[in-house]
């Protein structure tokens, strides 16, 4: 139901991260880029675990281009922009670019050119960010009009989330986070740690926020994704779930997040 | 699968293997029978130029090279697993004065009973090397911060006990400064700055007056032990670990 083509539109840029690594993140943004794209968005993965990548693994794509690459005036940006099989393109920061992990100001300006040039030519840019929260991380966080975080019920991921979503309060003054809850073993337990993690950050976090009309900070839920053994066996094929086992729960559950994000 | 390899190049005769055999020899390497089972031999030659080439000769410790391979996986694991890991920098104190008093091959002595010290102090899972000179490392992964001193002090304490035999009767004994860095567990550090925050601990050791352990202190964490009680609905964390 998109046909956001207007002159001038800008993407809206998402970033999706998780604290704790492991709990679903590239799986998730893979999978919500092909269904967004079904919407007819025009949509780009930005692999922005810049010093270790593995959005290259899930897709199975064997890019010979890489940001790395644009980064060091070795290619186009053009170049590094890849058609990815769900429909959508995506643009990979290459394998062990070690250097990365630091935030230099080089890396810092790269970044934000970068998405200022992708920014016209999409209808929605995702940051798939790295694992934990390290200064690259923060950034291309920051260069985000909307940010996501993806947890499980595990409680080192709630805990990490909650850090997360913590430090994105107090210091990049999000008032607005999203939250999908993977890995769910009862239908509402998204719900349930949503309350949670809200309980604990209007107790905690709020009061500490600059005052004023926006001390409070929302976590929206977006959804929940069940666990479905049809993850694991996508991810084991290097294949996208909605293509390859688009009718098992957690395809339908990506599918209606996306669905909601494209009504929005 | 070996009828896929071309039969040329099991042909070992036809490989100069000299040179690494010489290797193998010298170090005391010892290979399977060569002409019973060629391609066990030949795959035997290789573990063993690969062992050589991740050991110091003089410790037969890890060598730098191991450590520095160690110690990139160790930062990935540390970032997505969250587990904490410590890396060790430890630097045999005065060392040059026991070169210069007894020679160089006394120095070799007190290398060689440093590195065996240290190995006495680890679990298997954690990785010693001969970093350069008299400067070792060591990881540590899945190793709390609550006990990282008493680690470093262990260390520190065992390698200052032991008596070395230099030769000709004599025996010294030396302490070691020690530096240590936490990998924190929410920044994807790399390999390179992890070893700089050590050595700068290590520094520090030195320049407060060695034969002492420095370590960072870690980061104070984001999450208090009320905000998690609340957060699972206990009253304390300890009883979710």
């Amino acid at each position: 139901m998109a046909a956001i083509d207007k002159s001038g539109a800008k993407a809206k840029i998402l970033a999706v991260t998780s604290g704790k690594g492991g709990v679903g993140k590239t799986f998730f943004s893979a999978n919500l880029a092909a269904a967004l794209a079904r919407h007819g968005e025009r949509v780009l993965v930005l692999d922005a675990d810049l010093g270790l990548a593995n959005l290259d693994v899930v897709l199975n794509l064997h890019p010979k281009i890489t940001l790395h690459d644009v980064f060091t005036g070795k290619a186009m940006l053009e170049e590094a922009i890849l058609p990815a099989p769900g429909g959508f393109s995506v643009l990979l920061a290459g394998s062990g670019l070690v250097e990365y992990s630091r935030l230099t100001p080089q890396v810092r300006e790269q970044l934000v050119e970068i998405i200022d040039r992708l920014a016209p030519r999409f209808d929605r840019i995702l940051l798939d960010t790295g694992a934990g929260i390290s200064d690259v991380v923060l950034h291309a966080i920051s260069l985000a009009d909307d940010v996501l975080v993806i947890a499980t019920p595990e409680p080192t991921s709630m805990t990490d989330a909650y850090a997360t979503i913590k430090l994105l309060a107090t210091q990049q003054g999000r008032r607005t986070i999203r939250i999908v809850v993977n890995q769910v073993s009862v239908a509402g337990e998204g719900r349930t740690i949503r309350n949670q993690l809200q309980l604990v950050v209007d107790r905690f976090v709020c009061p500490h926020l600059n005052a004023g009309n926006s001390a409070a900070v929302s976590l929206d839920l977006q959804g929940e994704i069940p666990t479905d053994p049809a993850v694991r066996e996508a991810v084991q094929r290097r294949a996208l779930l909605l293509d390859k086992l688009p009718g098992s729960p957690a395809a339908r559950a990506v599918v209606s997040i996306a669905g909601r994000m494209a009504a929005a | 699968m070996h009828d896929k390899i071309d039969p040329t190049f099991s042909d070992h005769a036809a490989l100069s293997l000299d040179g690494a055999l010489q290797l193998l020899q010298q170090s005391g390497h010892e290979l399977p029978d060569r002409s019973s089972a060629p391609d066990a031999w030949l795959q035997a030659v290789i573990d063993g130029l690969c062992e050589l080439s991740s050991r110091d000769p003089l410790t037969g410790l890890a060598n730098r090279r191991h450590f520095e391979l160690t110690l990139a996986s160790e930062v990935d694991r540390v970032a997505r697993a969250g587990e904490p890991a410590l890396v060790l920098m430890i630097d045999i104190d005065h060392f040059k004065r026991v070169n210069d008093a007894h020679g160089h091959q006394a120095g070799d002595l007190v290398l060689r009973a440093v590195g065996v010290a240290l190995s006495e102090c680890i679990r298997p899972m954690d990785t010693v090397a001969r970093f350069g000179g008299e400067e070792f490392a060591m990881i540590l992964p899945n190793c709390a911060p609550s006990y990282g001193q008493t680690v470093a002090e262990r260390i520190r304490t065992h390698v200052a006990a032991r008596g070395i035999p230099i030769g000709g009767g004599h025996e010294v004994t030396v302490t070691v400064s020690i530096g240590g860095a936490f990998a924190p567990q929410w920044v994807r550090s790399s390999a390179l700055l992890w070893v700089e925050r050590a050595d700068q601990q290590l520094y520090r050791a030195k320049s407060e007056g060695r034969n002492r352990a420095c370590l960072e202190q870690p980061m104070v964490s984001l999450v208090s032990a009320e905000e998690k009680g609340l957060l699972f609905g206990t009253s304390t964390f300890a009883e979710l670990e």
